[in-house]
This record gives structure tokens, sequence and C-alpha cells, in this order.
């Protein structure tokens, strides 16, 4: 089989003697710089960030929280499940037993004491929400912010957790379908009594 | 020998070998869920009903069937008869409810419980149980007991199956704990709060299929899928010496015993092996334990691809019939 055979793309090389006026490369210059100018004038396709932004989706997938209840406690309970469905590995947790004093803190028996998701390896695609139980993770409309260090994208609870002041709360209630939260009424489902 | 025809499978069977024991021979499909019987402890079984099968005919002398459904744990095979487990849909329907009945009081923690990922009832609900709950009444509740250093005894979780009453009172000298009050409000309990204490105790959180006794040395340390099960063995002069090393990295998480397939453990093993030994210097770690495909433990090791593996339905499950 012929080089030519083996893809469709392939040219042949010529390898002819140049006239003068390609010899002296200024038309070929002018050409070039007519391009440049003409997209002077065009219509951006960038915007100035972080001055500017660009408008995010309701559900963008961004950087994750970990929600308090109401009562603001914790929702996590280390169950695993987000670590589990996780395709890119990115998340690691350790589990700790709530001691007597610390309702308040955390809701359930079980709470994780170290939680991380490195930022690095995390592909975005929120299976962590999709499996966790206790709707305790959810991707924001935050995104993550560059660095000049890879450790610094290994966020531990501090970065993680949402903060108690009832004000700071992070919304996530777009991520949630109507449909969602009407199931999440119907007491019927056992999903929905603890 | 008798000859019994489970599923339109027949097999030959010694005297008084009961229907599930015949079953289990057979093994597969076949083979009814069992939440209380186990093998391996004396008069165990006949308690969850989780086990029920239609009796098509009776005996080769008698070919009436058996009017209600009976419990194969505890009934004894006669020759000529014809059961139908996976092929009878009155089993299926009354399985549901079996499973329904056993969840009313059990909680919904499998976040936060232990066992799951290797909890009898957890796979018994997935195969059988309902998405809905009909109960809105408040589930019992009871405060977490400590059974000495060793054991977590959580009354919320118990189905009431007898399996840590009975394996205390056949592998231990004296049994230090049995079930106090009835019926709903039934409940696992010590001599007042006594400790348990003897060599084979620790064998009450293997037997239980739920997660209400479950080992403190593991509390809440790793979820179990996360770890990985191997075959470890050493010298023991109260057991054999033969249990699961529950790994991660080089580090032992737990020991438990080893179970087989219908998740009875193969020889109960003592309390220092169990509890004392977290040293993988203590151990000769012989291999990696097979665990059932279909479970969660087993998620993510990929040990044999198979083309489409992944979306074959789940082996070992039964559909309802329609």
């Amino acid at each position: 089989m012929t080089a030519a055979g083996l893809t469709k793309r392939s040219k042949i090389v010529s390898n002819k003697t140049m006239s003068f006026w390609e010899k002296i490369y200024l038309p070929a210059i002018i050409h070039g710089m007519w391009i440049t100018a003409g997209h002077l004038f065009r219509k951006k396709t960038t915007v100035r960030y972080p001055e500017v932004k660009r408008e995010f989706s309701e559900i963008y997938r961004g950087k994750h929280v970990l929600k308090r209840d109401d009562e603001g406690r914790e929702r996590c309970t280390a169950c695993g499940l987000c670590a589990v469905a996780c395709p890119a590995e990115a998340i690691t947790m350790v589990a700790a037993e709530r001691k007597p004093g610390e309702e308040n803190l955390y809701r359930e028996e079980k709470y994780a004491s170290t939680y991380e998701i490195n930022m690095l390896r995390c592909i975005f695609c929120g299976l962590c929400e999709e499996a966790c139980p206790k709707e305790a993770i959810f991707l924001t409309k935050e995104i993550v912010n560059a660095d000049y260090d890879r450790d610094k994208f290994i966020y531990g609870k501090e970065l993680l957790v949402e903060p108690m002041d009832p004000l700071k709360r992070i919304d996530v209630s777009k991520r949630q379908t109507p449909e969602v939260l009407e199931f999440k009424k119907d007491r019927n489902q056992r999903h929905n009594v603890h | 020998m008798l000859k019994v025809i489970i599923d339109n499978i027949e097999i030959q069977v010694e005297e008084g070998t009961t229907i599930l024991q015949a079953a289990r021979m057979i093994g597969g499909k076949v083979v009814p869920p069992a939440m209380c019987y186990y093998s391996k402890l004396k008069d165990s079984g006949g308690k969850c009903r989780s086990c029920l099968v239609k009796v098509v005919k009776g005996s080769a002398k008698d070919p009436r069937p058996v009017p209600k459904l009976v419990a194969s744990c505890s009934t004894p095979v006669q020759d000529g008869m014809v059961v139908e487990n996976t092929l009878s849909a009155e089993v299926q329907e009354a399985r549901k409810g079996v499973v329904e009945m056993l969840l009313i009081n059990h909680p919904l923690d499998c976040p936060v419980c232990d066992q799951a990922g290797e909890c009898d009832l957890q796979d018994l609900s997935f195969g059988f149980g309902m998405e809905e709950t009909e109960t809105i009444e408040p589930r019992r509740e009871y405060p977490g007991i400590d059974i000495g250093p060793l054991i977590k005894l959580n009354m919320n979780r118990c189905i009431h199956c007898y399996r840590c009453v009975l394996a205390a009172e056949q592998l231990t000298k004296k049994r230090a704990h049995g079930m106090l009050y009835r019926g709903d409000t039934m409940e696992i309990s010590t001599f007042i709060q006594t400790a348990i204490d003897n060599d084979f105790s620790g064998n009450m959180i293997d037997v239980c299929p739920v997660g209400a006794l479950t080992d403190r040395t593991f509390r809440f340390r790793s979820r179990v899928w996360f770890l990985n099960p191997m075959d470890a063995r050493r010298e023991c002069g109260k057991c054999s010496g033969k249990v699961v090393a529950w790994m991660f990295g080089k580090e032992i998480y737990r020991i438990t015993g080893r179970k087989d397939q219908f998740g009875e453990v193969e020889e109960f093993i003592c309390n220092e092996c169990r509890f004392e030994k977290k040293d993988i210097n203590d151990w000769v770690i012989e291999g990696p334990r097979k665990i059932k495909r279909q479970s969660v433990i087993s998620s993510n090791h990929y040990e044999q691809m198979k083309k489409g593996s992944i979306i074959h339905p789940i082996e070992g499950t039964t559909e309802p019939q329609e």
C-alpha cells in the first residue's frame, strides 16, 4: 500500500523554487497584517475576567458545598456513597462518632471529621450530589479559584462546609427541581422519614 | 433418599433435610433468603418468615398441596414433594410483606450503620422491598448500649432473629444476655447491663444479620466497601485462626470470620483473633477473599471484565413474577 493510501489527508510536497515576489515576502506580510487588522474591529469573543464575568446557568456545577440543616447542624454523616460514586476518586473522608454535647453541630451519630475533595481530580460531574442520601453535598455556581500550589486544591471541611450564619447560607434550591421538592414532602416515602 | 423438586429442579436428599437446606444444595436463585436461620446454630430459624415457600404437592403418598405457605428453614422435605419459590407469585408477594414487616421498626440509618454493604436486610429489601412505607407511626427508639468494651448494641435495628442468643448459648459456657419483653417491645439485653465477657462473644457480631450488634473496635472507622478483604490465618489455641482481615493499605481495620455464600461463617473465631490482633505481623495473609460479584464490597474491583458485565441484571436476585 502506498503512503497516500493510508490517509486521505496526505499531501504531496513540492520543492518548486519560489518566484521573485514570493522571495521578498512583502505581499505575504501585508496580507497577514491585513487579516490581523481586520480582527481588531470585530466583536470580541473573550471577556475581561475577573472584572467581567459570564452569566452562569442556575444549575452550573462548580465548587461543592457541604450543607447544614435548618438548625445549623452538618448534614453529612460520612456514609461514603459520594466517594464510591465519584468516577475521578476525588473524595476522601474520615468518620468520627459524635460525642454527647455535640448534638447542635452534627445531625447524626456519625459525622465526617475530615472531608476532602481534590479539586484537580474532580471533573464536576455531580454524581456525588446524586449519590448523597442526606442531601449534604451540592455543587454550586461558585468556581474553584486558580492557585500556584497544587496542595491548595485539596479542599477540606473549612472550605466546603457552608457558614453557620443563616444569612450566609448557600442557596441550592435552584438545583432541586419542583418534582424533587414535591417528592420530599411525601411522608409516605421511606426516604423522607427518619 | 428422598426426591424433592424445587422450582422444577429435582434433587435427592437425606431424610430430615429441610426445604431450605435442599434448596441450598441446588444453589443459585432457588435458595430462599434467610434472616434468622443459621445452619451452624441449632434450633435457629422459623422466626423471620422471609424464607416462605409454597408446597404445591405435599408428598408422593399424599399429593395434596399445603394450604398455607411454609417456612422452608423449619419444614423437612417429604419424598416426592414439589416446592415453588421463585416460580410462585404468591411467595414473592408474601416475601414483600415480610420485608415490610421487618422494616416497620427498622430505622433508615444505613448511612450511619457499620453493617451497610454486608447487611442481609439491606439485600432483602433491595430485592423484595417497596419504595414506599405504609407506616406513619414513629419507630421504637432505644439508646445505644455498650455490651462491654468490644460490642455495641443498637436495639433500633434489631429484627428479633435470636441468632445472637443462640450463638451465645451454644458457643459459650454461660450466656449473659437474652430477650426481654414480648412482641413489638422485645429487646436484647444483658443481665443488668453486665458486660458479656467470654472468648467467643464476638461471634454475635458475625451472626447478626443487621447492624444491631457491631464491632466497637471498628466503629465508624471505614465503610466496608473501601476495605480489601484478605484471607488470613494465625496459630491460635482457642479457635482455628482462619479469618478475613479487612485491610486498608497495610493496616488491618477489622477481623471477621470467613463467611460463605449464604452469609454464614465457616468457623467461629475467638475474641483474641477478632479484637486484639490488628497488626499485620500477627497474621499470615493468604490472598484476597472472593466476595460475591453483586456485593457493593466488590464494586470497582475489576478482577475480570466481561463484555456488558455491568448492565447485566444482578445475579442471585429474583425478580417478582408477573
